[in-house]
């Protein structure tokens, strides 16, 4: 079954499985609230990331005010201190950053990106989101419990994590556990749905390396998160049996504050190795969808082809793989065997080759192109400084030895904000404003928009990169207070108080996007199907918004790759993905 | 357009930061110069790569700016350039890894003569235990650890009735000697660190960790806990004072041994109940 009207040679095969029906909801409630329509999933879940990543927003600004103010600020004391700290790092690198670019972006993009109608299991991808809010209803429940939530740090390191030299030992740290526990369960079925839904519901011609880096990207960081997050579900289950049946998984004989405890024979760095199983792929859970989106919003405003796309989708693959074996330059001074640095130093550096081609390949893809400064493009190379600044000091955290004197200061600190923390959330506001009108169908405020790419780059900038010359001095981090340390300089609290005063100013300068966000909804110019006259499948949706199902009737069929941007010949400066082909048209 | 100049400017002033920075690495006081001469090659290395990757970038965004008529080149790829870049990072990555691996590899290679001590941490402070006239230390386990043996030392074992127990936080130590500190926690995590001697290490609880170096700088110098503890986790401290060795010496001697401690305490208890 081939159309007529197509050249022989790029004929999209026939479909091999029927077009399904889809669950119509026929009330207010199934539509809008146990809704199995991917794009309603996707809005709840990034508006539920969004609400627990400003209160972990918050959370900084506790975190900030005591390094600057020690102790001039009467609510802060140390339990609040590393409650703060522990829930602001968790929430935001498991409730915000992995649930908005999988369970956000993931449930947004891939079904219209690869041209389905919808998931391919839409009741688990509800049930995903619903099991996803119970967890983080639990995580933030902790704030009314005898105790408050656990100050274990974001690591939840035993013994320490369940001891009672440690705030939220009563209950904080059991629903911090059981909050985890309960977020793997959902995660795993969104995740499921988006591995399945990429390798078997794409449309016709849509080959896998036809897809957009997009989906590349949140498809790889799904097999890793799938891979990973048991890691972290069976540290979370033998600690909270440690903890409350008493087991010893990872507790060994110990005497804490002079009492001798029942554990025995059970190993801390067990817990350790387990943890960072999950925890270093996580980082690239986080990475790999933000580099797939950042390439197509470079591509897109640049209106030229991603540079290398066969090579980008390679190095996607590469590094999942090695960010699986690379756990261990966590722990180079956990006291593991130390012939595992050799490993562990050299998968680390390893994976540094890929990702610096990654970034070759964003910088090259401006080489001779039209470059317009849009809102997401100004996102988009904002992540690429704070990406290369952030990425290449985790070349001195991974040569071991190199390691040894900066582990446990601010320059870690300063190091995985700048790379995991500022990059990602670039992309994040950069792909708001990029999908925003296919989302609403109106666009949002460039000024606006503008105002905070500055305040936010720049102002994020300009907290990072100081941070890290703390920590070469030797500050270490989870100090609630420095105290009189004599190779402290006066100087370093100096640089403490402006690092806290920019760290306000950006917090507080969120307030436009939001302002923007909300404003624009009603407010916004109307958008059209395809305001950045982008070239892959979601710009190409009969209704803007897309209605539930995604296609109307008729599935689309693709033809070529979704970067055909200034093909010589084309009437336009760009091709969608599912136009007929020209005549002697050679696209991949 | 704009982008393009603050790209520049951000290179211009993360180098005018590193260079006017009064932020630098404390004086080294151990033999691990290597280090911090490993860290000097990185951060040449990675800002030669930073520098050159913004500003090759900011002149692409002056240069194909958006301007009325321009349209894009269509080049999909070129492995060529592709495989060269991927050849000049791995040489990059090369010259990083091989002095940071060789420098490992001494960092795990203890010296035969290196003298050994005991440093323990408890929430929140740190004791330290020196070999006495035997030149060893006996074994130890929490199981004996009551209100007369807060180190836990085995009351059986022979070699442990010399050692030298310093409970007052103040670790003492020779200039010149390699030192193999050996690690135990009876609680939780810790981590002894002294900025200064760049060497650090966890004590993990049911395990003896361990590092070494050698002092080469007569001074005092702080020891912080690296490894997060607890609400007390700021507040543990210890002193390193690290001295000439007739100073050490002196030092040394006046420090109880195992057994002293024991019969001053049960001598107290004796006077305590008698009272």
């Amino acid at each position: 079954m081939t159309d007529a009207s197509v050249p022989q040679n790029v004929a999209p095969p026939p479909a091999e499985v029927e077009d399904v029906e889809l669950y119509h909801a026929h009330s207010w409630l199934t539509k809008y609230v146990f809704c199995q329509d991917a794009k309603v999933i996707a809005i709840q879940y990034a508006g539920t990331a969004i609400t627990v990543g400003v209160l972990a927003l918050v959370l900084s600004w506790v975190i900030r005010l005591q390094l600057a103010f020690p102790g001039a600020i009467p609510f802060i004391d140390a339990s609040v201190y590393y409650q703060s700290v522990t829930m602001h790092g968790m929430i935001m690198v498991v409730y915000m950053l992995t649930a908005i670019f999988l369970g956000g972006f993931g449930n947004y993009l891939i079904p219209l990106m690869v041209g389905a109608r919808d998931m391919v299991f839409p009741y688990v991808n509800m049930l995903s989101y619903w099991v996803y809010l119970i967890a983080t209803l639990v995580l933030v429940s902790s704030y009314f419990v005898p105790g408050g939530p656990t100050g274990a740090g974001w690591t939840l390191y035993p013994p320490q994590s369940i001891l009672t030299g440690t705030p939220g030992y009563d209950y904080g740290i059991i629903l911090m556990l059981v909050s985890l526990i309960l977020f793997i369960v959902g995660f795993t079925m969104g995740g499921l749905n988006y591995v399945v839904t990429v390798l078997q519901a794409r449309t016709r011609g849509m080959t896998l390396m036809r897809m957009p880096l997009t989906v590349w990207g949140i498809f790889a960081a799904a097999v890793m998160a799938l891979l990973a997050f048991p890691g972290l579900f069976v540290a979370c289950v033998m600690l909270l049996l440690d903890r409350t049946l008493g087991t010893s998984f990872f507790m060994p004989s110990l005497v804490e504050l002079g009492e001798r405890k029942d554990y025995v024979g059970g190993s801390p760095i067990l817990f350790q190795h387990l943890f960072w199983f999950f925890g270093h792929p996580e980082v690239y859970i986080v990475a790999l969808p933000a580099f797939g989106i950042v390439s197509d919003l470079i591509s897109v405003h640049a209106r030229k082809n991603i540079f290398g796309y066969r090579m980008m989708v390679w190095a996607i693959i590469a590094i999942g793989v090695l960010s699986m074996v690379v756990w261990g330059h966590h722990m180079y001074v956990s006291g593991m065997d130390p012939w595992f640095g050799f490993f562990f130093a050299v998968t680390t550096l390893a994976i540094a080759v890929p990702t610096a081609l990654k970034v070759y390949n964003w910088v090259l893809t401006l080489w001779h192109a039209d470059i317009h400064f849009t809102t997401p493009m100004l996102f988009a190379l904002g992540f690429l400084v704070t990406f290369v600044n952030g990425g290449i000091t985790g070349l001195y955290l991974g040569n071991v030895i190199v390691d040894v004197p900066l582990s446990a200061t601010l320059f870690v600190v300063a190091h995985f904000h700048m790379v995991m923390g500022i990059a990602p959330v670039l992309v994040i506001f950069g792909a708001i404003y990029h999908w925003y009108p296919k989302i609403t169908g109106r666009m949002m405020d460039e000024r606006l928009g503008k105002i905070h790419f500055w305040i936010t780059f720049l102002g994020a900038y300009a907290i990072f990169f100081p941070m890290h010359y703390l920590g070469v001095l030797g500050m270490p981090r989870r100090f609630y207070e420095m105290g009189e340390t004599a190779f402290v300089p006066a100087s370093a609290a100096t640089l403490n108080i402006v690092i806290t005063v920019i760290a306000l100013a950006v917090g507080f300068a969120q307030s436009i996007f939001f302002y923007n966000l909300f404003r624009s909804l009603k407010y916004g110019a109307p958008a059209g199907g395809n305001p950045w006259r982008a070239a892959s499948l979601e710009w190409q949706t009969p209704e803007t918004p897309p209605g539930h199902g995604n296609w109307g009737a008729h599935l689309p069929v693709v033809y070529r790759w979704p970067y055909a941007y200034s093909v010589p010949g084309a009437p336009e400066d760009y091709l969608p993905q599912n136009a007929p082909p020209m005549s002697g048209e050679h696209s991949p | 357009m704009s982008i393009a100049i603050v790209m520049v400017l951000v290179v211009a002033g993360s180098i005018l930061f590193h260079v006017l920075s009064p932020w630098r690495a404390t004086p080294i006081a151990s033999n691990w110069g290597f280090i911090d001469d490993t860290m000097g090659l990185t951060f040449l290395v990675t800002g030669a790569g930073f520098v050159a990757v913004i500003l090759f970038m900011a002149y692409c965004l002056y240069r194909f700016r958006h301007e009325p008529g321009r349209r894009a080149a269509y080049e999909p790829e070129n492995q060529k350039l592709e495989a060269w870049l991927g050849i000049v990072t791995t040489i990059a990555v090369v010259i990083l890894l091989a002095p940071g691996l060789l420098v490992w590899g001494q960092f795990i290679t203890v010296p035969k003569d290196a003298m050994e001590i005991e440093a323990v941490g408890v929430q929140w402070n740190w004791s330290f235990r020196l070999a006495g006239v035997d030149h060893q230390l006996g074994s130890s386990d929490v199981r004996y650890i009551d209100t007369t043996n807060s180190l836990g030392l085995s009351p059986a074992d022979p070699k442990g009735q010399d050692d030298l127990l310093v409970t007052s936080g103040e670790l003492h130590l020779p200039l010149g000697k390699p030192v193999k500190v050996l690690l135990r926690s009876i609680d939780v995590l810790h981590d002894f660190y002294v900025p200064e001697i760049r060497a650090k290490m966890d004590l993990v609880p049911g395990i003896v960790t361990n590092f070494w170096f050698t002092p080469t700088k007569i001074g005092e110098y702080e020891i912080l806990c690296a490894a997060y503890c607890g609400t007390g986790h700021p507040q543990m401290r210890g002193k390193m004072i690290i001295e000439s060795e007739a100073d050490f010496e002196k030092w040394q001697t006046a420090q109880q041994t195992f057994e002293q401690s024991r019969k001053s305490d049960a001598s107290r208890d004796t006077r305590a109940s008698a009272q």
